[in-house]
């Protein structure tokens, strides 16, 4: 009976000093909070950021031919965002990647088209759709969908790592970190951040990049082979293309609304 | 009550220790996929949910599946239940805390794993997964312990229970619902995108819930002196035998809209799972081991003269346990995955570590699950002396 007695006591002498730290703990947090409240209210973009309503890309692929056309593009971007290159297949990471016509469009493929179109390497990435289904299924908002420009982002701090945005994406765009990536990195860009494991990562139409008036990095090394704009802009160079080409989306029937336009 | 769960036979002993010993390897390698990321499973970038979700889907219709000895008894007043109400709410506890553990092991931040109540988002069915589960391990804890604790003080229980089991029969069937519409409402991922998959995961709930409800009736009854009784254990073996057929019915739905219809995305999992797609066909074995016993569990279960027979029950039910588990917790993820978006094929294969750890999830819920039956055991023998 004492030593339980005993233990009660304690319980509540620990619990009495647990309650007088919480002010404490209290006044920390709330400053942060008043921090953070600041630091949303001095967010603002910066003179030359580049906006949109909705960014849109128009990929020319009649321009790429084989592989040397597309490398570069890709080497860009991997390079910019720290992808890294791991040896197991099972753990890549990639944000874009180029693939056959069967694969990019699957089911939408003539079946004795021209060879040329057939074997000619499509870019894919990230659709940024404008309906996205992969923020629908994320259960922290960790991935979102900027309303200011319709990007699709990622939070990798906040990510749990559950990977529903995965199964969620018909397009395959998403990767996990199935282990630490930074081994991996050949050369850091200091000016990006890196990944932890354990979290999902994809193409970010670099944010980071129209921030400071930059176009895409995959746009800026493509030499004009995929033209990047404001999809609600009427004047916009993508909404040209789209107007005087036939162009085609990515698996377009499944009402997410995909961002990047196909010219084949 | 809980003083009665730590005292026990020597064999009792041994069979938690053997648990408590798995579940330190268990524990050792989860140590080591913390360290070094989920790249020690199987799992990959085109089949990125695996084993751990596939268990947790199997697991969240064997705690749904107490429900069909709880809805009887409380609702149409099934007074031979009486006596296994109890292992069924116990049953459900033990699974759900199997299903909670999977989808931790199965987190890439599990420290995060906060973050889901931190940020309320309706929207994702996650969310409310997190709601319906958690719920019904409460739900079970009040009422299976408020029930037994009353009838081990020889009491009825209190009025405020009535409403918490009320609640715990529609609530069964949302965890099983919200699970399946994880999947059922994915573009894109043509196997599970069916208006019958949420009926399709109850129906084989409520065939692997009682079954293996049945099973340890039958080993309590010959290894304790409490004995659930010969007619509760034939009324539940009808429970399973019509949702065992329910469960192949709705399959034979979904064959004949994907394969009548012929339409290249819903068909190309189905073929890969029964015949092999591009040369990948690691699964044709399972699929059809677990529909032939499925349909060997139909004829094991509806003939009356198999079901009477309780050894023949007995095999019927690990028949039908085993079936059903292969068709959840095997093909029906990993099956979703292959052809991935692209309408690529890779194959998932579960590690060995994911499988030890897997393994030792699976002997938490048999530590609870023994732990509480032994509690729930003592008392009805205690009751009954």
């Amino acid at each position: 009976m004492d030593s339980s007695r005993r233990q009660i006591l304690k319980f509540f002498g620990i619990s009495a000093l647990a309650m007088s730290t919480k002010p404490v703990l209290d006044a920390f947090a709330a400053g942060q909070a008043a921090g953070d409240a600041e630091a949303n209210e001095h967010t603002q973009s910066g003179p030359d950021a580049l906006k949109a309503r909705q960014w849109a890309m128009v990929i020319d692929t009649r321009e790429f031919h084989s592989l040397e056309d597309v490398e570069p593009l890709i080497e860009a971007c991997h390079k910019i965002h720290n992808v890294p290159h791991l040896p197991v297949k099972r753990h890549e990471i990639k944000w874009i990647w180029e693939t056959e016509y069967k694969h990019a469009f699957p089911m939408k493929g003539a079946r004795f088209m021209a060879e040329d179109l057939q074997h000619r390497p499509i870019l894919v990435l990230c659709n940024h759709c404008e309906n996205p289904p992969c923020c629908r299924a994320c259960p922290t908002q960790a991935t979102f969908k900027r309303e200011s420009d319709g990007i699709v982002l990622m939070d990798f701090h906040r990510c749990i790592g559950c990977r529903f945005c995965m199964a969620a994406c018909p397009f395959g765009a998403r990767s996990f970190n199935f282990r630490d990536p930074r081994p991996f990195i050949a050369e850091t860009n200091k000016q990006f951040p890196t990944r932890a494991k354990g979290v999902v990562e994809k193409c970010n139409f670099c944010a980071e990049r129209l921030a400071v008036g930059q176009q895409p990095a995959c746009v800026e090394a493509s030499e004009d082979k995929i033209t990047f704009g404001d999809l609600y802009d009427p004047e916009s160079k993508v909404r040209e293309l789209i107007k005087t080409n036939y162009t085609i989306r990515r698996k377009q029937s499944l009402g997410t609304e995909p961002a990047i336009y196909y010219i084949v | 009550m809980l003083e009665l769960a730590i005292r026990g036979s020597k064999k009792y002993y041994g069979w938690m220790l053997l648990l408590l010993g798995i579940i330190g390897v268990g524990f050792l390698f989860y140590l080591k996929q913390l360290d070094f990321g989920l790249g020690i499973t199987g799992m990959s970038r085109d089949v990125s949910w695996g084993f751990y979700i596939a268990q947790f889907t199997f697991l969240v219709g064997v705690a749904a599946g107490g429900v069909m000895v709880v809805l009887p008894y409380y609702l149409h007043d099934y007074k031979v239940y009486g006596r296994v109400t109890i292992l069924g709410e116990f049953l459900a506890i033990a699974a759900v805390v199997m299903c909670l553990l999977f989808i931790i092991v199965d987190l890439g931040q599990p420290m995060r794993l906060f973050n889901v109540p931190l940020y309320p988002t309706p929207n994702s069915v996650l969310f409310w997964d997190m709601i319906v589960l958690n719920g019904y391990l409460f739900l079970n804890i009040i009422v299976g312990w408020n029930v037994l604790e009353a009838e081990r003080n020889g009491v009825h229980y209190q009025a405020w229970v009535k409403p918490f089991i009320y609640l715990s029969i529609p609530w069964a069937i949302s965890i099983h619902t919200v699970t399946a519409y994880l999947y059922a409402g994915l573009p894109g991922r043509g196997f599970w995108l069916t208006a019958i998959l949420a009926p399709r995961f109850l129906s084989s709930a409520f065939a692997s819930g009682p079954a293996l409800l049945i099973l340890l009736c039958l080993f309590i009854r010959k290894t304790t002196n409490f004995d659930p009784g010969r007619e509760a254990i034939q009324t539940l073996a009808k429970t399973v035998a019509y949702a065992i057929c329910l469960n192949v019915f709705f399959f034979l739905c979904e064959i004949f809209t994907v394969f009548y219809s012929q339409i290249p995305e819903h068909m190309d999992h189905f073929k890969y799972l029964f015949v092999g797609l591009h040369g990948h066909g690691a699964y044709v074995p399972w699929m059809w081991t677990s529909l032939a016993l499925m349909v060997l569990g139909i004829i094991l279960l509806v003939n009356p003269l198999t079901r009477k027979n309780e050894g023949v029950l007995a095999v019927a039910c690990v028949v039908i346990f085993a079936g059903t588990w292969i068709d959840k917790g095997m093909g029906m993820i990993s099956g979703g995955f292959v052809p991935n978006p692209l309408h690529e094929v890779s194959e998932y294969i579960p590690s060995v570590p994911e499988l030890i750890i897997s393994l030792a999830v699976w002997c938490v819920g048999f530590l609870v699950l023994s732990a509480l039956y032994k509690i729930a055991v003592s008392v009805k023998e205690e009751t009954r002396a």
